[in-house]
Parts: structure tokens; sequence; C-alpha cells
């Protein structure tokens, strides 16, 4: 096991470098750079700059310089001084944007992802179960609902209906005065009074796929011989399910533990951009469009991050939950 | 040797033990939302005594399993006992008929695995891939007999070692697909015996397996049931198989049991034009000179929708005369236990032809 781990820790570093290289490649690609934006900006503004001044700001950033060099600037400053370069846009070090906005990503991710599974989980089994009763045929409808509706559309009606019904909106994760406090009780009731919509809109898509997979998956389990013998032991039909077939049929969905953090990032922004959300999402797209390249080189990263530990995270849960996996590859 | 010790019946005094397990007259008919109702098992008798082994064997799709699994209310919920009992009486307890019970009720559970219990015939597949040997055993244990987890595997260690499994106790922690064939159905036979059930239903527990693991197996069951002295259904469509376990044999087709009786009795004489065709299908050692071609039995099994009103073995069988095709035959008492349903057992002597 500490073999398998060692093993992935590797691939995960070498992982992340290609990241890191293809990353910095890609924000380079469209051509010009931030300073061609800028200048576009200040003419466009009417405003004219002085040809010296650029001339120092090129050599300042280093842009002109090969691209290795380039490269290899921003890099060494991440690994040995934890440095991701300065954001242009914001005239500000990137890591001090970018911590709060991915915390507020993580958690908020991380909670639609619980809920998702709170959700999926006991509607899956009982559509399953129940195999074409009404209950299963609701779940069905709703399931194939919240996977047909876009989430920002979702978040609109939400809006919409709230502010309809309760004359309230719904957008932000804090109260205006909740911004910068500590966490403290009442900022933890504040955020959930803010967050519950986007939770609900970014976990939908999800929990109905969940469902369906967890009906398919549970489905073929039940008709296994294994499931009779449980039911010849005389355990009751309850404990039966929940102690042999869901739990083989959980397997396949733990794999997708994995994915579903980076997915629930970059599905995320539009939504995000529409409930107005202190996140990632926002902020990466803001940076690619003014060419803003370290802040965008370093959130792309993070992504990249994000789904190679949670691939790890997922391939480790797997060979704890299935024996197969654990024995089956030495 | 084998064979001379089971002639004795358990217990020595009377020929006549008061069976454990009676099923009589039992119709399972399985409904389908696109097709007409199937009337899988029609007439079913079988009695079961304390310390001998009833086979109940035929074809493929006969209704051998369909009948095993009713006796714990195992089948899905589209397969209705129609008509007949299942009555189960335990030693010092009052009948229960089984066919009247509800299928996840309470009663219903305490009979399953602790008094009744079963044996399937893929091991791999009949046992859950993720769940260890042991924590499957142990269950058997904790739901019926309330033992704490750590006594619960002392006795699964102890069943293990008994059914001759090597390092009980570490294989206890192993997963199924870690084990072979053989091992994987001895520790299917130790979790069926954990609670010391006075009933064993074996379904086909050899057929998955090798011939000499096969030969194993059935050594360990005969061996078992010595000890626990209990009563076992042995399904099987092998008639070696029979020969070597069982004291009775019921012969099924299509659906019904057209006869029981001592393997002596059935195998010696058999009485029903079907039986009497299974037996002329088995290959005979013989002399060059003796041999003679075998007689497969003509036709193929109809399905049950075309079944006849009357005996099912009516489109096969070379004796059929009026009252087959629509007269259900009677069951027919042969003496020593020995039954059968066939029209030519009731007919008048004086019609036989010369």
């Amino acid at each position: 096991m500490l073999g398998f781990i060692g093993k992935r820790l590797i691939a995960m570093i070498l992982t992340m470098w290609a990241v890191s290289f293809v990353a910095f490649a890609i924000i380079q690609l469209p051509p010009g750079d931030y300073l061609t934006t800028y200048i576009a900006t200040l003419a466009a503004n009417g405003d004219r700059v002085d040809p010296a001044t650029i001339e120092a700001l090129r050599r300042q950033y280093g842009f002109g310089e090969p691209y290795m060099i380039q490269y290899w600037k921003w890099v060494s400053g991440i690994i040995f001084r934890g440095d991701f370069g300065q954001s242009f846009e914001w005239e500000a070090p990137v890591t001090t944007l970018i911590w709060g906005r991915l915390g507020n990503s993580i958690l908020l991710e991380g909670l639609a992802v619980i809920v998702m599974w709170l959700v999926a989980l006991p509607i899956g089994i009982y559509a399953a179960v129940r195999k074409y009763s009404l209950g299963d045929y609701l779940a069905t409808i709703g399931g194939f609902i919240g996977l047909a509706i876009p989430n920002f559309f979702f978040a609109l009606i939400l809006m919409y209906l709230s502010f309809i019904w309760f004359g309230e909106t719904i957008g932000g994760l804090f109260s205006p005065g909740m911004e910068n406090a500590r966490w403290s009780p009442a900022r933890v009731w504040d955020f959930l009074s803010h967050a519950w919509a986007p939770i609900l809109v970014l976990s939908m898509a999800g929990t109905a796929e969940l469902i369906r997979i967890l009906r398919a998956n549970l489905l073929d389990e039940l008709k296994k011989p294994y499931v009779t013998t449980a039911r010849a032991k005389g355990l009751s039909e309850f404990r039966t399910i929940m102690k042999y077939p869901v739990r083989v049929a959980l397997n396949p969905l733990v794999s997708t533990i994995g994915w579903l953090l980076p997915a629930l990032v970059s599905s995320s922004v539009i939504v995000s951009v529409v409930l107005n959300l202190p996140t990632a999402g926002p902020l990466l797209l803001r940076s690619l469009t003014s060419q803003d390249m370290f802040l965008a080189g370093a959130i792309i990263m993070l992504l990249g991050m994000l789904t190679v530990i949670g691939t790890l995270i997922s391939d480790l849960l797997l060979a704890w939950i299935d024996p197969r996996i654990r024995y089956g590859s030495k | 040797m084998g064979c001379v010790m089971r002639l004795i019946p358990m217990g020595g005094k009377n020929m006549t033990q008061k069976p454990i397990l009676s099923i009589a007259d039992m119709s399972i008919v399985f409904s389908s939302p696109d097709e007409a109702d199937i009337e899988a098992v029609r007439q079913v008798d079988l009695t079961l005594t304390p310390g001998k082994t009833l086979a109940l064997v035929g074809e493929s799709g006969c209704g051998k399993s369909v009948t095993a699994r009713a006796v714990l209310r195992l089948l899905d919920k589209n397969a209705l006992i129609q008509r007949g009992s299942i009555t189960f009486e335990p030693k010092g307890e009052k009948p229960v008929d089984i066919a009247k019970l509800k299928q996840d009720s309470l009663p219903l559970r305490a009979i399953r695995g602790n008094q009744i219990s079963m044996i399937f015939q893929e091991p791999m597949s009949s046992l859950s891939p993720v769940h260890t040997i042991g924590d499957q055993i142990d269950e058997m244990m904790t739901i019926h007999e309330g033992l704490k987890p750590k006594q619960a595997r002392e006795r699964t260690v102890a069943l293990l070692d008994q059914v001759g499994i090597p390092g009980a106790r570490e294989r206890a922690d192993a997963y199924p697909f870690q084990l072979s064939g053989g091992l994987r159905q001895r520790a299917m036979i130790a979790m069926a015996l954990a609670c010391k059930p006075q009933v064993l239903i074996a379904d086909e527990p050899t057929t998955a397996l090798d011939v000499t693991t096969q030969a194993q197996i059935l050594d360990l069951l005969r061996q078992l049931q010595a000890d626990f002295g209990m009563a076992m259904l042995f399904i099987t469509h092998d008639l070696g198989v029979v020969a070597e376990i069982a004291d009775e044999v019921a012969v099924m087709y299509l659906g019904d049991v057209v006869e029981q009786g001592s393997v002596f009795d059935v195998f010696a004489a058999p009485k029903h034009p079907y039986t009497q065709a299974l037996m002329s299908s088995i290959p005979k050692m013989a002399r060059k000179a003796d041999r003679v071609r075998l007689s497969p039995i003509k036709g193929t099994v109809p399905a049950p929708k075309d079944r006849p009103e009357g005996c099912a073995f009516t489109s096969r069988c070379p004796h059929a005369f009026e009252p087959c095709p629509t007269i259900r035959p009677a069951r027919t008492d042969l003496g020593n236990g020995h039954h059968a349903r066939c029209h030519l057992l009731t007919r008048v002597p004086v019609e036989e032809p010369a």
C-alpha cells in the first residue's frame, strides 16, 4: 500500500510539472501580452503612454524574453518562494488574490458534493429497490429535468422566484458587513443563509446524474446470487440491501469523486458570475480576458492540482473499500 | 461402506421417522407483465426426514431450484405459491406452514439460515466479493444467536476447520476471490451450518466444481450430515451424484414430481416411464459383446405453456393412452414409501395387453 502511494506521489509530481508547462504555454498563446491590452485600453480612453515607460515595464515583467526563461522564472518563484508572481490588473501578488477565492470555491463545492451524495444516495437506492414504482418514476423525471436544465439557468430561475415570492435577492456569499469578518457562529449563519442557493444550483445536475448511475448499478447488483445468499441467512430486507448490493454498487461511484472537484470548479464559472459569488471561477475568466497571465496560470495550475489530488483520493478510497483492487494489483 | 451405514436410519429404532419438512401439492406461478403466467411448478409433494438425504433430480428448467427456493421463500416477487403447503415441523415445536408466512417477516427470518439453511450452486457469485469469508459467516451467529463479534469469529474459525479449510484462522480474513472453487464451496457450507440447522438445502452444490473437488465436497456433506443429524434436500441433475449421496430420490419432470422413493427402489425398479427412460439413458459398463446403444428419451421438453392438462410426460411417453393428456394421474402408493404418478399404475389389469 505504501509503495502504491509512493508511486502515485511521483506520478503526481510529474503530472503537475506537465500541467504547469502546458498551462504556461496556453496563456501565452493569444497574440500580444498584458501590456498590449493595457496600452489598447489606455489608447481607447485617449491617454498616450510614454514608449520609455512601456519599455521599462516590459523589461520588468520579462516580456519578450524566450519562453523557457519566462517559464523558469515563474516556476522557480513558485517552487522556491511560493511566489506565484504579480497580477498586473489587480496590482497585487497572485497569492493574496487567489487563496480566499479558492477557499470559497473549495468550501462551496465541497458542500455541494456532500449535499449531492446525501440527496442522491437514498433516492437512488429507493428507485432501484422499488423499480417502476411511482417514486422511481418521480425520481427518473426529476433526474432528467435536473440533467437537462443548465446550471446558470436554474440559478436565474431561483433568483427570480426568490425575488417574486420573498422579495429577497440572492447572490454573493456574505452580507456586506460580513465579508472580511473572522469566522464566528454569526458569520457561519450568514454564510449558510447565502450559500444555500449556490449549493442547490451546483449540486442539482450532479445529484441527478448520481441517482441515475446508482440506480443502474444497484439494479445490476440486486439480481446477483450473493443477495439471495444474504436473504437466505435470515437478514432483514433492509440490512440485506444496505450491507451487500449497495456496498458493491458504490464502488464505481467512489472512483468518480476524483473528477468531481475540477468539474465542479470549471462548471461553476457561469453560475458564479450569475450569482455574483467570490469564487475562483469568475477570477479565472477575468484574468483570461485581460491576459493577466500569472494570475490565470496560477489558477489553472491549482485546478490541475485539485484534479490530481482528487484522483489520488478516489483511488485510495477505492483501494480501501474494494479488496479486489487492494489485493488484485501487486 | 458408506452405503451400508446410511441404510440404517438415524436414531435406529423405527423406519418411519416423523418428517421434518413436507411439501404437499405445491404449485408456483410466475407472472410477467408482457406474457401469460407460467406455472413453473405444478405439483410437488416431498417429505424430508431428519438424518436423511432426499435428492431432487430432473432436467434443467423442470423446477428443481424453484422448489428449493420456495422452501425459504427466496423467489422473486413475481412468483406466487398458488396452492399447497410447506409444513416445517422442527423437533418439539409447533408445525409452521412456510407457504403462508410473509416474505420479510420475523418468523420467516428466524427460520432462514437458523433452522433451514441453503448452499448455492456458484460459490463465487453467491458470496459477497467485498466482504471477508469470516465476516459473512460471523453474521449468521450474530443475527440468530446474538453472539458478540469475537465469539462469533471463534465459532467461525472452528467451523472453517471442521469443513476442512487449512489455516482456518487466516482464511477467515480472506476474500472469496482469494480462495479456490473448492475452498469457497467449503466456506459456503460452513456458513450454512453455522447455526446447526435442522434442514439443509443444497442447490447443485457441486455442479460448478471439477470432479475431484465434487467427490470431496460430497464426502464432506455426508460426514457433516452424520455429525449434525440434519435432513438434507439435495438438488442435482447428475444421477451418479444421487447414487453417491442420497437415501431417497424424487424425480421431477416439467414442474411435477413424478416419482419419489428410496434410491434402491427407484433405481432398481423405476415405476414412472420418465424415470425408466432416464435410467436407460445412462451409459453402462459392459463387455463389448453385451453393449447396447443408449436409448435417449425421444423428443424435447415442451414449454410449460404447451404442457398437457394431464400428465406432463404424455407427449414423449411410449406408453401414453387415453386418460394421459387430460387427467392428472393420482399419487399412487407402491409401498415402502415409494410413490409415483402414472395412469399405468392404476389401470385395471384386465385392460393390459397380453
